[in-house]
């Protein structure tokens, strides 16, 4: 009891200690970025995603006020452009480093881990120049985000201060000598920029990463998350080359189709430098030995589920054709099938998968109006059980329908 | 024997459940008014509604439409007498080859009967799923928005 005294009172110390605030700085003027240091940035802030948590839909670049939904509220995205009242422009190098580094904004306040600080803290500290001289370099917006709607006792900025003593170890990364250039760098980019396992890690209830868990799975906005380790349940092992091309085009043909978060970040990966995303793929490739079945189908059961796969799966899922805009994988290569939970089958089945408004990309129609909830329940019983290569049946399947259909 | 309801109408089908209602509804009912496409979900020219909603009819079995309510093109007016959506596409001359606008103007009441007065926005979201390949589609959302003037006139 008294140890956990000892601790709550350090947390309470921790949490309320003030940050200093770094002296605001005049806007730097653009001209004055070297253009290599700048296009280098465009590099690395689409490695690290950025433009998907700092942009609306359809709103500016970088000026914040996208939605992300966490257990503990909705967060909108900040104005990272250099608007110097609205977005970052008064920010100094400095400032712009501590922020990444140790998660405080130039006014020294604590900021919400959905900024993964907790990755980009290994950043080196060339990267981070780039990074900023890239993002100062973008057109100015004046636009405030909407104020995050966080549930007590997480809207209490304050008390990330007790967070981050618990959970959060800064640090620079450091590569292994051991370990070539090539993997140092799938490293790097996987555990810091790329932040990969921010989604891909599961969290405690305090929206932590466990990371003795690193890699085990986790969840975004309410799609799952799959295992990148020997936990990935992929059917067919992933090579390097697939995941390569999974993260190049969104489109693996004997793996899945990226959907829900990971849409924008294989957008972004398609157009950073091809030796960068062969690391990644090479690092993750090395992590996930797989067991090597042969992914078969088991016999139609017949019944209500069989006679909507066909009429309404079939269609596209059976036709054997290489997977491309007209065709489908065939289901039992699918990782969604496989995985522990049914949550990410069940918002392809709803919703589909499409680019944003405009955009190339991927698509499959959704069928959250064709089908009623018990007939989604019946196809997801049958898909599971005919081509989830003899994986128990889903028991959260009622749960999260019910979410499913309230996110949209 | 599957039975379906159609522009408010029973009929007893005699169809595997699998088939997708695009084919019943042209070789069994012949309502030629929903249009083959793509037959793959991907291009909303067989677009029907299916209890207000809009789906794809190609890839909708007809065993999940028991006791639902279908309304195909025909169900919105007749040659000699168009329905409000129809008049306002003819009005704009939406159509060049004509084969993907009854899935639009079917797609345009789902939206029309749920929002009454959706801004051009709203209206070229809600169109996107269905494709034209002559461009005809500033006319399509002209005909979407004079449709909503007049739907609202008629009131």
């Amino acid at each position: 009891m008294a140890r956990f005294s000892i601790i709550f009172a350090a947390l309470a110390v921790a949490a309320c200690a003030a940050q200093q605030a770094l002296a605001p700085a005049e806007p730097p003027a653009a001209p004055s970025f070297d253009p290599a240091l700048v296009r280098k940035g465009a590099e690395l802030a689409a490695l690290g995603d950025c433009n998907t948590c700092h942009t609306a839909p359809g709103g500016k670049p970088y000026a914040g006020g996208r939605a992300l939904k966490t257990p503990f509220g909705t967060l909108y995205g900040t104005n990272i452009t250099p608007d110097p009242e609205t977005g970052i422009g008064r920010w100094s190098g400095a400032a712009f480093r501590r922020a990444l580094r140790e998660g405080l904004d130039r006014e020294g306040r604590h900021l919400y881990p959905a900024f993964p600080y907790e990755y980009y803290t290994r950043l080196s500290d060339e990267d981070i120049r780039a990074l900023y001289a890239y993002v100062m370099t973008r057109e100015p917006v004046r636009a405030s985000p909407p104020p995050h709607e966080l549930r007590f006792p997480y809207n209490v900025r304050a008390l990330l201060g007790a967070w981050k003593a618990l959970y959060f170890r800064p640090g620079v990364f450091q590569p292994d000598p051991r370990r070539s250039a090539h993997a140092n760098r799938g490293a790097y980019l996987a555990e810091s920029l790329a932040h990969c396992g921010a989604c891909h890690t599961p969290r405690n209830a305090l929206g932590a990463e466990m990371k003795e868990h690193a890699f085990d799975g986790g969840e975004a906005e309410g799609w799952h998350a799959p295992a990148l380790n020997a936990a990935n349940p992929a059917p067919v092992p992933w090579s390097a080359q697939q995941l390569f091309t999974y993260l190049r085009t969104g489109l693996d043909a004997q793996h899945a189709i990226a959907a829900g978060p990971m849409d924008p970040v294989v957008r972004n990966l398609a157009r950073v430098a091809e030796e960068d995303v062969r690391a990644l793929a090479d690092y993750f490739a090395a992590l996930m030995p797989g067991r090597g079945q042969t992914p078969e189908a088991k016999a139609d059961s017949g019944g209500p589920g069989a006679a909507i796969y066909a009429g309404a799966c079939g269609t596209c899922h059976d036709r054997g054709r290489d997977a491309s805009s007209g065709s489908a994988l065939p289901l039992a290569f699918a990782s969604a099938l496989a995985l522990p939970t049914s949550k990410n089958l069940l918002r392809i089945t709803l919703e589909g998968i499409a680019p944003p408004a405009g955009e190339p990309g991927r698509f499959m129609p959704g069928f959250a109006q064709a089908l009623t909830d018990a007939q989604v329940k019946e196809l997801m019983r049958y898909s599971r059980s005919r081509f989830g290569g003899g994986a128990p049946p889903w028991d959260d399947v009622d749960e999260e329908l019910r979410k499913a259909r309230e996110d949209k | 024997m599957i039975t379906l309801e159609v522009n408010g109408k029973p009929h007893a089908v005699d169809a595997d459940p699998a088939t997708p209602l695009l084919y019943v509804l042209t070789d069994h009912l012949q309502l030629h008014g929903a249009k083959y496409g793509c037959g793959l979900g991907q291009c909303g020219a067989c677009t029907v509604l299916v209890d207000g909603e809009p789906v794809f009819s190609c890839i909708t079995p007809i065993s999940v439409l028991q006791n639902r309510r279908i309304t195909t093109l025909e169900g919105l007016g007749t040659s000699d007498n168009p329905g409000p959506v129809q008049r306002a596409f003819i009005a704009e001359q939406a159509a060049q080859c004509g084969f993907c606008i009854p899935g639009m103007i079917v797609r345009a009441q789902a939206l029309l009967s749920r929002n009454p007065a959706p801004t051009p926005e709203e209206i070229r979201a809600h169109m996107s799923p269905n494709l034209c390949r002559c461009g005809t589609h500033m006319r399509i959302v002209r005909a979407v928005e004079r449709a909503a003037r007049e739907l609202k006139a008629a009131k």
